[in-house]
């Protein structure tokens, strides 16, 4: 079946591939990922802030987000962030974006809606006395989520956090509708150049599937550490 | 449950139990089973025959043998963790064991060529937790198996499940939902169920330990008219009060050993081993 | 933001030739019902086969049923969407492939046996989970009674597991309806594609957009609220 297969042509490309491709979808994971766990932390918190009007806007905001195809919401961006850069410095024409920033500003606002959902659970689980014990021994709020509640909430969503992460690299893969060359992206134009689809198409898959069936068992392995210690 | 609220049983002639007849004896399964008295077999409904059992390199159950004659009520007694639970689930398969024969009525159970469904369908189990079907009414819990397993007509399950319903004092509650009885209520349903089937035995594990203290005796009532009727019965409970009222034997089990088994007025009466005698003033004195 | 707004827009005909540009994301939001729809009873069916297996006491169903899992669980959607709709054909033997090829609507039925084979991985953990989620007397209940293994799962554990994971199963839905987005990058013409068309069209971006965001949401709420209705509906009482 495969014997008029050319997987040579992935051999002379695995530069392109992975020093392009894979560096550019391993970065943008992790920087998103990042931002997301710290923009979806503070959306949490003022989701669950008692305070009034701020926990409406975070709910409005997470709930817009998971509304929306990821799709779609790249192409918001795609076109929006130049205007928005235009407003926020004051030029006179809509600012050039890159694409790596326009994708990192994409997908950070859009996996903090759903790290946001995680760490509201994290904090919820946390025990309402561990907050009165703080507000007891003096400290701020801001003091007793820094040093006692998020720290435990971060420990305990530590692994719902990776396996989301796992998510966020397997989406990254949509930037090619922006014809931008991350993994799957340099993969589709050297398939297209070369008119090797079946062969690049595949690896891709098979690159894919291995990082995250490996990262996934990782998560696995640390959730039942966790769940030890505890 | 009052006696008020249980129908009057009627044709069985007397309660045989109570004075310690010899088991076997008595009319068979003609009132709530309302089926004719299986035909003789000339074995034990039960025989368990050096059963041994393994979770991984736990050993659960250790060479265990009794038989259960027809018409017979048997109480397994014995400390938490004794695998009193875990040999009467083996009883219709529902926990494979590794060594040992059972044979129900005849039929080997851990023989490949046995169909157990249909094994199961002929004896009925009464569970701890009740594990009545959430999502269905009462009347759909006792007409399932019925039409699914035995083939029944619509109509004729429902009758069937009335009629025992109200055997059991619950015909009032037909329409509703497991979830809006009490825990007693769905107990006597659970026997109402497993009745249904017409079963040749009947085997209970724990019925009362998961109930409120109130809502034991109402199904214990159950139990006594069921066993004074001459069901064949294989009882897993703590009860010691149901044990001296209708057993004929006791059965007492230690770390997955048979310890004593007995007839009921040796077994209260002077209890060979020291295991037994422990337990048995430990759990009287309460 | 100097950008000409022209609310206008929807009503003015597209060079398509075959009507306004609110019709052509009529046509588009069509298409990702048609999608979802199709997609979901491939997705809840297989889904539910594979959650199944995985709660059998036979080793050899379990592992099945987790390597299904696995595979569609750790490969992105859009490389499966590129998996069945261009390497697929080619290497299915050549009579095959090339009836594939010639398939009318070949995008639609693509993007319905993609995202079909995908959201029944993440149905399947639903299931299993609330098969698991019973207590394990349930099981032990029905086969007392003589039901088979068979009996047991269609008349007692899959009733009361669906009953569940139905919040769950309601937003798996709603993640493959908007997972059908993913299917413009083979071609079909679903609503994310045709605000884009606009966009290319007229460039009115953000009222293309902004349709598109709009009807999304709608969508989203309506999904929500029949989901509370047949939650209400087939709730059991007294729990």
């Amino acid at each position: 079946m495969f014997s008029n297969f050319d997987f040579g042509v992935i051999l002379n490309s695995w530069r392109y591939l992975f020093l392009d491709g894979m560096t550019f979808t391993l970065t943008l994971t992790a920087l998103a990922a990042v931002g997301g766990v710290i923009l979806g932390t503070l959306i949490a918190m003022m989701r669950l802030s008692g305070l009034p009007v701020l926990p409406q806007i975070a709910k409005v905001y997470v709930n817009f987000m998971r509304s929306l195809p990821l799709v779609l919401v790249i192409f918001w961006f795609y076109f929006l962030v130049p205007y928005i850069g235009q407003w926020i410095i004051g030029a006179e024409r809509p600012i050039q974006v890159g694409a790596f920033s326009s994708s990192l500003i994409t997908f950070t606002l859009f996996e903090a809606a759903y790290f946001s959902e995680i760490m509201r659970a994290g904090i919820q689980s946390i025990p309402k006395g561990q907050a009165a014990a703080a507000s007891a021994l003096g400290l701020t709020y801001w003091q007793s989520m820094a040093n006692v509640i998020l720290p435990q909430a971060f420990r305990n969503m530590l692994p719902v956090l990776l396996t989301q992460t796992i998510v966020l690299f397997q989406d990254t893969s949509l930037v090619y509708v922006l014809s931008i060359t991350d993994f799957l992206g340099a993969a589709s134009k050297i398939a297209q150049r070369d008119g090797r689809l079946v062969e690049m198409y595949l690896f891709a898959a098979v690159v894919y599937f291995t990082i995250c069936f490996i990262a996934s068992l990782l998560v696995r392995r640390l959730q039942r550490r966790v769940a030890i210690i505890r | 449950m009052t006696s008020s609220a249980m129908p009057p049983v009627s044709p069985v002639s007397e309660p045989q139990a109570a004075s310690g007849a010899a088991p076997g004896t008595g009319p068979v399964g003609t009132l709530l089973t309302g089926q004719p008295p299986v035909t003789a077999t000339t074995g034990p409904m039960i025989a368990i025959d050096s059963v041994s059992k393994w979770y991984g390199d736990f050993q659960v159950l250790t060479n265990c043998t009794t038989a259960v004659t027809k018409g017979e009520v048997v109480v397994v007694c014995g400390p938490s963790g004794s695998g009193k639970s875990t040999l009467i689930k083996c009883v219709n398969a529902l926990e494979p064991f590794q060594k040992g024969q059972i044979t129900v009525d005849g039929t080997k159970i851990a023989d490949r060529k046995t169909n157990l469904p249909k094994l199961r369908s002929r004896v009925g189990m009464v569970f701890q937790h009740f594990e009545l079907f959430p999502h269905l009414s009462i009347t759909d819990n006792l007409s399932l198996a019925q039409r699914k397993v035995l083939g029944r007509g619509k109509d004729e399950a429902e009758a069937k499940g009335l009629a025992l319903l109200e055997r059991v004092g619950l015909k009032a509650h037909a329409h509703k939902f497991p979830g809006q009885l009490s825990g007693g209520q769905q107990q006597r349903v659970a026997i109402a169920r497993a009745l249904a089937m017409n079963p040749i035995v009947m085997l209970f594990d724990e019925p009362t330990s998961a109930l409120d203290p109130e809502m034991v005796g109402e199904v214990l009532d159950v139990m006594v008219e069921l066993a004074r009727e001459g069901m064949t019965m294989m009882v897993v409970t703590h009860e010691m009060g149901f044990a001296r009222k209708v057993a004929h034997r006791v059965i007492f089990m230690d770390k997955g050993e048979i310890v004593e088994d007995a007839q009921k007025e040796e077994f209260f009466g002077s209890p060979r081993s020291e295991r037994a005698q422990t337990f048995l003033s430990r759990i009287l004195s309460h | 933001m100097n950008y000409n707004w022209n609310w206008g827009i929807f009503f003015e005909a597209s060079p398509e030739g075959t009507g306004t540009y609110a019709d052509m994301l009529v046509s588009g939001l069509l298409w990702t019902i048609l999608t979802a729809l199709c997609a979901w009873v491939v997705a809840f069916t297989i889904g539910s086969v594979v959650g199944v297996l995985r709660t059998l006491p036979s080793r050899a169903a379990q592992a099945v049923g987790n390597a299904y899992v696995e595979l569609f669980r750790n490969i992105p959607l859009l490389v499966q969407m590129f998996l069945w709709y261009f390497v697929l054909p080619e290497v299915l033997p050549e009579s095959w492939g090339t009836w594939l090829k010639q398939l009318p609507n070949a995008p639609f039925y693509t993007a319905v046996v993609c995202l079909g084979f995908f959201t029944a991985s993440r149905v399947a953990e639903q299931v299993r989970a609330g098969i698991q989620a019973l207590p394990r007397g349930q099981r032990m209940a029905g086969t007392a009674l003589g039901l088979t293994t068979a009996q047991t799962y269609r008349y007692v554990l899959l009733p009361n597991a669906y009953r569940i994971i139905l919040p769950p199963l309601t937003s798996e839905f709603l993640n493959n309806l908007k997972n059908t987005s993913v299917a413009l990058t083979i071609g079909l013409l679903e609503l994310t594609a045709r605000a884009r068309a606009m966009q290319e069209f007229s460039f009115q971006v953000f009222e293309a957009f902004t349709a598109a965001t709009v009807i999304y949401i709608v969508i989203n709420l309506l999904v929500v609220t029949v989901a509370g209705v047949i939650e209400r509906r087939v709730a059991v009482p007294g729990r």
